[in-house]
């Protein structure tokens, strides 16, 4: 007779208070299941979204973290074409990336002088099709992008796309269909007084000849910026579509244009440069391989470059707020559960124990050691564990899977629009494990205490138990 | 040699802070392959003095001798050792592990021993044939009557092939036929495995069939009879 055939029959024996027990312990593991896929999806969904924003890894001129909002032009990336090659062409780095692509951060103000409105706005230029390879990036399957829009493909190197905020707040949500945006109040309308005559001649000096600035079918903005030496220079830009941001702060400031034409607008006839060059991995894994190798190239082959290098989580703390926020109620909700899970097993064992007293005595008089009367009591504590981990995980999966086809669909923490609701259990080897082990570990020691008493037991008082 | 040799034993209960005396300076020799049973009024220490023998309690003063060996200053996992080596238990209730079939029951003191398996089927086969229950070998205790779950509680504490055998009451339970009966089979097996075996009992039946009485009351060994093969049952 082996010791889990004789767990399993003592189990048996009570077969409600096992099946409650066993009850207790698969609602704890599914619980614990279903929220750590849900934690997984989100933070997958969330790493997905910034590595496909910032790219895994951004060099930037050393001290633009510290000062360039207030002035990019200073703190730029010079020559910074040099810099994508010596990256994209070093044997180490190269067969580790996807996409390194220049940006341009800075902030100025937008302005609809027909409406006679204007707002602080926070700038981004990229280079398009580096932008687009950035959005493929799925390396946990979230899902793939939305597809780039034709306004994104062909729009001209002063379209600009702005966030829903900025054109309420420009007042042009009329001009660009914007839905659920209102109006302003009549009496609040500006007089919309005529653009200032500078202002005028500065934008029309920056307009591209091939973009005259009559005969379009879309809204105009001005945007002014600080160039090189802190002297002001306009822009004027065409609004081909808005884009929602998910956060009213980012919504109302967001602009997004071409790189080529805020190179234009800030450096001038004088060399362009970039605030900071993106460079996308295959894998996150490979992250801390890719830096080490981006500052040993920053310390010999690009040493003439005031660089600094930075990891997407350094670039966007509400990531790692995010996680440490998920995380902590991933471990609280685990711990309750744990505890619940301790108690039933404990009580159940405590139950049986006091059940079978005389049994305990008549087994010590046969000669069982203490030990092996608490083998006894931990090994049905153990089969406990395995069948209602297994069993819990089984019903975990089919859960997820479905799920995962009902077709929910919620708002993501960081996000504007619905996405379907996706628990990430299967393949989530870790948690799985995790769950397995934790339940089967604290089915042991709520079965280890109750053991030790009954080993502690004397014999001729276990066997007058009545 | 003695099997069983208890020299001034003492052993004093407490109920809260008021001392109990239950057993004293009891000194008892018991022979080998004798049929010894421990009689007396109830509160006259039997069942204590029983508990002391099976080592399943400790006196408070006083030697045990079992088998030629102090049993004092064991600790408790040697004791347990001891005991599953040189000590079957025959209880009142039966006390059969209820999860386990009656071969099972009969087999797991040879488990404990680590005795190989074909040498403890060999031995539950031969026991179970020896109480007359190789039909009932994979019924559980639930499904046996009273005489027959006896049976099989005395198959258990043969198991091992033990010194001595205590058993405490064993027919108090049962009818008086079938406890006639009982105590037949413990005669008879007693002669087949040559064992020692120790009661306590108020069965007359079982007094007349032992070859030593030992009579107790309030803790103390008032007189002991030794008698010749007692055929009285035979």
């Amino acid at each position: 007779m082996k010791a889990s055939a004789l767990a399993l029959r003592n189990l048996l024996r009570n077969r409600r208070r096992s099946i409650t027990t066993l009850l207790a312990m698969i609602v704890g593991a599914v619980s614990i299941l279903l929220f750590g896929g849900y934690v997984r999806n989100v933070v997958y969904g969330l790493q997905t979204g910034y590595v496909r924003g910032t790219g895994h890894l951004q060099l930037q001129q050393r001290d633009f973290q510290q000062f360039g909002s207030g002035d990019p032009v200073v703190y730029g990336v010079a020559d910074y074409q040099r810099v994508i090659n010596v990256l994209t062409s070093d044997p180490v780095l190269a067969p580790m990336l996807t996409v390194v692509t220049p940006i341009i951060q800075f902030n100025g103000i937008a302005g609809n002088f027909d409406a006679g409105v204007s707002s602080a706005v926070a700038a981004i230029a990229v280079d398009v099709p580096g932008q687009i390879e950035m959005h493929k990036w799925d390396d946990y399957g979230v899902g793939a992008p939305p597809p780039p829009t034709d306004a994104t493909l062909n729009s001209p190197e002063d379209g600009v796309t702005i966030g829903t905020g900025v054109a309420r707040i420009l007042q042009l949500c009329g001009a660009l269909n914007v839905p659920n945006c209102p109006s302003p109040p009549p009496a609040a309308k500006s007089a919309g007084a005529p653009m200032p005559r500078d202002v005028a001649q500065l934008a029309q000096d920056d307009a591209p000849a091939a973009s005259p600035r009559v005969a379009s079918a879309h809204p105009h903005i001005e945007l002014l910026a600080a160039t090189a030496g802190g002297a002001p220079n306009v822009a004027r830009l065409q609004v081909f579509e808005t884009q929602a941001q998910g956060v009213k702060q980012l919504d109302e400031v967001f602009i997004g244009m071409h790189l080529t034409q805020a190179q234009r607008l800030l450096y001038g006839r004088s060399a362009p440069e970039v605030t900071a060059i993106q460079v996308q991995l295959q894998h996150t894994s490979q992250l801390p391989a890719a830096r080490q190798r981006v500052q040993q190239l920053i310390a010999t082959t690009l040493n003439e470059h005031p660089l600094a290098v930075y990891d997407f989580r350094e670039l966007n703390p509400f990531y790692g707020r995010s996680i440490a926020f998920l995380d902590a109620i991933f471990t609280f909700i685990s711990v309750l559960i744990g505890a619940i899970v301790l108690f039933t097993v404990g009580n159940t064992m405590s139950a049986a124990i006091v059940e079978r007293t005389v049994e305990i005595g008549t087994l010590r008089a046969m000669g069982l050691r203490r030990l092996g009367l608490r083998r006894l009591f931990v090994s049905e504590g153990l089969l406990l564990g395995l069948i209602g981990a297994a069993a819990g995980e089984l019903i975990a999966i089919l859960l997820v899977t479905l799920i995962n086809h009902s077709g929910i669909s919620y708002t993501p923490p960081v996000g504007a629009d619905r996405v379907p609701l996706t628990l990430r259990v299967l393949g989530e080897t870790p948690l799985l494990v995790g769950t397995a082990a934790g339940l089967i570990a604290v089915a042991l020691l709520s079965a280890w205490w109750p053991a030790r008493r009954a080993a502690a037991l004397r014999i001729v008082e276990a066997l007058r138990h009545a | 040699m003695d099997v069983l040799r208890l020299s001034h034993i003492h052993k004093t209960y407490y109920l809260g802070r008021v001392p109990v005396p239950a057993l004293s300076d009891i000194t008892l020799e018991v022979q080998p392959d004798r049929f010894t049973v421990l009689s007396g009024p109830s509160g006259s220490g039997k069942t204590t003095l029983l508990n002391l023998i099976g080592c399943i309690d400790a006196p408070d003063r006083g030697e045990i001798d079992i088998g030629g060996r102090s049993v004092i200053s064991l600790s408790d996992d040697a004791m347990s050792d001891f005991r599953l080596r040189n000590i079957g238990f025959i209880f009142q209730n039966f006390n059969l592990i209820p999860v386990l079939t009656a071969y099972e029951n009969i087999e797991y003191p040879l488990i404990l021993t680590h005795a190989p398996e074909r040498q403890r089927r060999q031995r539950v086969t031969e026991l179970l044939e020896a109480v007359g229950l190789t039909q009932q070998a994979r019924h559980w205790p639930g499904q046996l009557s009273g005489g027959q779950r006896q049976r099989v509680a005395i198959a258990r504490a043969l198991a091992v092939s033990p010194q001595l055998v205590l058993a405490d009451e064993p027919t108090a339970n049962l009818d008086t036929h079938t406890g006639a009966s009982i105590i037949a089979l413990m005669r008879s097996m007693q002669h087949e495995y040559h064992v020692t075996f120790v009661f306590s009992s108020h069965d007359p039946n079982i007094l007349l069939a032992a070859d030593d009485a030992v009579f107790l009351q309030d803790g103390r060994i008032t007189s002991v009879e030794h008698r010749q093969l007692a055929g009285a049952l035979q």
